[in-house]
């Protein structure tokens, strides 16, 4: 058939064949007039989406702030510290979502002390739940591989066989944040997600020997909220960790002093790192755990410059003894 | 039940399993995850695999005696691992089926029948084996790059499963990466897409390991044969045969996967399975002359030669290629690695990276450590890596021998290389800034990583003394930054050569701690503003070359640490100590 030969189209198929073309030329009219942008991106000034933690401290209690226990068996010493306190009762109420935040930085065995000792989370968590807890989280962005630092510290043991849940640090849990009064933590990712629906928040450390900051106790521990390339904060050290007290209200803090990482610190790696102090300090007031605990590893507060810094900031007192803290000696 | 149905229960079967040990290839103690799981059978079951380090290195590696069983059951029976076991082969089968099931009848006859181009595997096999077997000191074993059970196993673990965990975290809490993963995707997709063109098109054109079989199944007691007699010709039998070996014509007993689909498609019941041989004539042997397969011998012979002659295993060894732990010396090394990614996938860290090409062609996707990548360095506590390598490329060590302690404590630890500081881009060395990240992380005890303390005056650091009360100094210059000297890590500097730690300081003033300096206070004199740094040094008697220190470097671009096979235990003429 040639050209001549062929019908033409029929009208209602012309008709139908324009109606498409013109739907489909509308359709790209529009999708560029609603797309059209005639300026390009901003400059991303990182002000979206912006976290703020809550404050998850209890009302003080005068007297009532800091328990100083020595003992070598730290699920009498934790029990004991507590109970000084006021009682579990005092900072957990029924039906409360609970994070506990242990240091599992290292991919490192409990017995080198690198870590928080498992058998003191179990203890906590069991306070917790026996006061009445709704849910208990623990959770940390560690540095090494955060799976094997939660086994191999016998961390992940310790927290499934007490009812607590483990939360792996996962990207999308984190959230920047920007602290009121503060230099270094500007639009930096946080790990928020575990906080946001939490009613409560208890910060449990060992106290370990830190070469770049001098020692690594309470207010160090909160390093481990931090997201991002959060080693660049090393640059001052001091002053992230006074902004990290800053930024996090703990409902109570626990440094396990029992044995303390003398020297190779924080990692360690061998025994004779560690040293026996058969000490454990409970405390609502993070600035005067630290300030305690560091005369355990022969230190004053006046080497860690970050104590006057986060004392200044309003973040507890350097003098613990002001707080008259209850010292007592299980056996 | 039909035996077709009983071949397909076969293939789902295997294949799951396949997947399953693919999973379970995760270091952790839960029921999925790496325990007494048989991660390597199918790579055990392999005798490329076996006859590959068998001609390379003249002994067979434990679980590889596996692979006697199915060069026997093949001797007998004929191909049997293609068509009923191999997860690659029914891979191929089944995406073949898809791709052609709505052709018609003469289609699918003409797209299965014998075709010349299938001798191409057998050159690939013997290239392959040339290069493994002579000449011995330059042997290299290559065999993993089509071996289908590698290719199939680096697939599954380096692309597949972080593309599955990417979505759902299913088994790996953090995002796992691999370093030109796309290659391989790229070879696997093109693998299966193949199977649009020609089903099995992998199988019947490229696997060496199909034409290993091929080779055995020559002498197979029992074979599919076609009673010629009451044929109408109809090639019915040909219409889904996965060997495309004839089974209408003159079978070629060598290709045929034993599918025996020819067998369920005659209507007239004229193929069997028997150990007469075929009344309408076979073709035992695969059709190769034996000038092609001896001169694809002799270029395999000649490659492995030809690869080292860019010195990479002597003088121009590349510094990056840091093996795991354990790994043999990089001559054996290279004789038994079969690029399975067994250790990258199960590697705790992901620091376990496959190769490129940049340490030589033979060097592809073998397992080096990228420091950059993954969750930190190799771990200390872990030797998973050489538990789960199917050849022993990497040795099965204790922790013990991992960290030179109990036994091997005269050897010391198995060092993986050497960090070396890079003073033009770290932070104290270079910047004038604190930092030590490197020493804090070194998870050796004691550390590698030893710092010594500088005091070093700050750019423009030297002010003059207007006044001073108590702890507080007035400055003439006035030009200070408020709060920028108050870090604790600045120092004033006096005349009596004595520093003491700034606390504050407004634009003008600067507040010492503690101590009184009223009397050492002149005006006019000069005080310079310090920062205290300590700077970073490797103890190469100490570093095991972890790469932990690399991996927690702030400096992320270009590490200002960084490791290099330097010093490294396995390879005796890479020792830096004396």
């Amino acid at each position: 058939m040639t050209w001549q030969e062929t019908p033409n189209i029929a009208r209602r198929q012309f008709l139908r064949r324009s109606a498409k073309a013109g739907l489909a030329v509308a359709a790209a009219g529009a999708a560029s007039y609603l797309l059209y942008d005639s300026r390009g991106p901003k400059a991303d000034t990182g002000t979206k989406d912006l976290v703020t933690l809550a404050d998850f401290s209890v009302p003080v209690q005068t007297h009532n702030t800091m328990s100083i226990i020595s003992g070598a068996n730290r699920i009498k010493t934790v029990n004991k510290a507590i109970e000084l306190l006021g009682g579990i009762a005092r900072f957990i109420k029924p039906n409360e979502t609970v994070v506990i935040k242990p240091n599992v930085a290292f991919a490192s065995p409990p017995m080198l002390g690198a870590t928080t000792n498992p058998e003191l989370i179990a203890a906590v968590v069991k306070l917790c739940y026996a006061a009445g807890a709704k849910r208990v989280l623990v959770t940390d962005n560690p540095i090494n591989d955060p799976a094997s630092c939660f086994s191999i510290s016998g961390i992940a043991e310790a927290a499934d066989e007490s009812g607590a849940k483990v939360v792996f640090p996962k990207k999308r849990f984190f959230r920047p944040t920007t602290l009121t009064g503060g230099r270094l933590i500007k639009n930096w990712p946080v790990f928020s997600e575990p906080l946001e629906n939490a009613d409560k928040l208890i910060g449990i450390a060992p106290v370990k020997h830190h070469s770049r900051s001098g020692a690594s106790m309470a207010m160090k521990n909160w390093y481990g909220l931090l997201g991002g390339r959060r080693n660049v904060f090393h640059q001052d050290i001091n002053t992230i960790i006074a902004e990290l007290s800053m930024m996090v209200k703990p409902t109570l803090v626990i440094l396990d002093a029992t044995e303390v990482m003398m020297t190779n610190g924080p990692t360690g790696g061998s025994l004779s790192d560690l040293k026996r102090t058969n000490t454990l300090i409970a405390s609502c007031d993070q600035v005067a755990a630290d300030a305690y605990a560091c005369t355990l590893l022969g230190l004053k507060p006046r080497d860690l410059p970050y104590l006057a810094k986060a004392e200044k900031a309003g973040s507890g007192t350097i003098d613990y003894q002001s707080l008259k803290p209850k010292v007592v000696t299980v056996t | 039940m039909k035996i077709v149905t009983v071949r397909r229960i076969s293939q789902v079967f295997f294949f799951t399993f396949f997947l399953w040990f693919c999973i379970v290839t995760t270091a952790g103690q839960s029921f999925w995850q790496l325990r007494a799981w048989p991660v390597n059978w199918f790579l055990q079951l392999d005798p490329l695999v076996a006859i590959g380090t068998i001609l390379t290195e003249h002994s067979l590696y434990r679980g590889l005696l596996w692979a006697l069983a199915t060069v026997v059951l093949t001797i007998i029976f004929g191909r049997f691992f293609c068509g009923w076991v191999c997860p690659f082969g029914s891979l191929h089968h089944f995406v073949g089926f898809l791709a052609h099931r709505k052709s018609p009848a003469a289609k699918k006859i003409q797209l299965n029948k014998y075709r010349k181009a299938q001798r191409i595997k057998y050159f690939i096999l013997a290239a392959m084996l040339g290069m493994a077997a002579l000449p011995p000191i330059s042997a290299t074993l290559q065999t993993g790059l089509l071996d289908p059970i590698a290719l199939i196993t680096r697939s599954v673990n380096l692309v597949l499963l972080p593309i599955a965990d990417r979505a759902a975290f299913v088994t790996s809490v953090t995002q796992r990466f691999y370093e030109g993963a796309w290659l391989i995707l790229a070879i696997f997709l093109g693998a299966v897409l193949l199977n649009l063109i020609i089903p099995r098109f992998y199988c019947r054109f490229i696997c060496p390991l199909g034409a290993l079989f091929a080779l055995l199944a020559r002498f197979a007691i029992w074979r599919i044969g076609r009673d010629k007699s009451r044929c109408i010709d109809c090639r019915f039998c040909e219409r889904a045969c996965e060997g495309g070996c004839e089974p209408a014509g003159t079978i070629r007993i060598s290709e045929c996967v034993l599918c025996f689909n020819c067998r369920h498609d005659c209507e007239h019941e004229l193929i069997s399975y028997q150990t007469k041989p075929s009344p309408a004539g076979e073709i035992a042997g695969p059709d190769i002359s034996r000038r092609g397969f001896a001169l694809s011998l002799v270029g395999g012979i000649i490659a492995a030669p030809a690869l080292q002659l860019s010195g990479g295993l002597g003088g121009n060894w590349l510094h990056k290629t840091i093996r795991p732990p354990g790994a043999l010396p990089e001559p054996q090394f290279l004789k038994r690695c079969i690029k399975c990614g067994q250790c990258m996938r199960v590697c705790p860290t992901n620091v376990i990276q496959p190769a490129g090409i940049e340490g030589g062609l033979e060097n592809l996707w073998t397992p080096v450590l990228n420091n950059r990548i993954g969750s930190s360095g190799c771990q200390l506590n872990c030797v998973a890596c050489g538990q789960v390598c199917p050849t022993s490329a990497i040795r099965p060590i204790s922790l013990a021998e991992k960290l030179g302690t109990d036994d091997f404590a005269d050897l010391g630890p198995i060092r993986l290389g050497t960090a070396f500081v890079d003073r033009s881009r770290c932070l104290p060395w270079a910047m004038g800034r604190a930092c030590i990240v490197c020493q804090e992380n070194c998870p050796v005890s004691p550390k590698a990583i030893y710092t010594q303390q500088y005091y070093e005056t700050i750019r423009n650091g030297v002010f003059t003394i207007d006044h001073a009360d108590a702890t507080i100094i007035e400055i003439v210059e006035g030009s200070l930054t408020p709060g920028s000297f108050a870090t604790g890590d600045y120092y004033c500097l006096f005349a009596d050569n004595e520093r003491r730690r700034i606390t504050a300081n407004t634009q003008s003033a600067i507040e010492i701690a503690d101590d009184d300096i009223t009397g050492l206070v002149v005006q006019a004199a000069k005080i310079e503003i310090q920062i205290k740094l300590k700077k970073p040094y490797v103890d190469i008697e100490k570093c095991i070359g972890c790469g932990i220190c690399e991996h927690e470097c702030p400096v992320s671009g270009k590490r200002a640490i960084r490791v290099s096979a330097d010093g490294e235990t396995r390879n005796t003429n890479h020792k830096l100590l004396l």
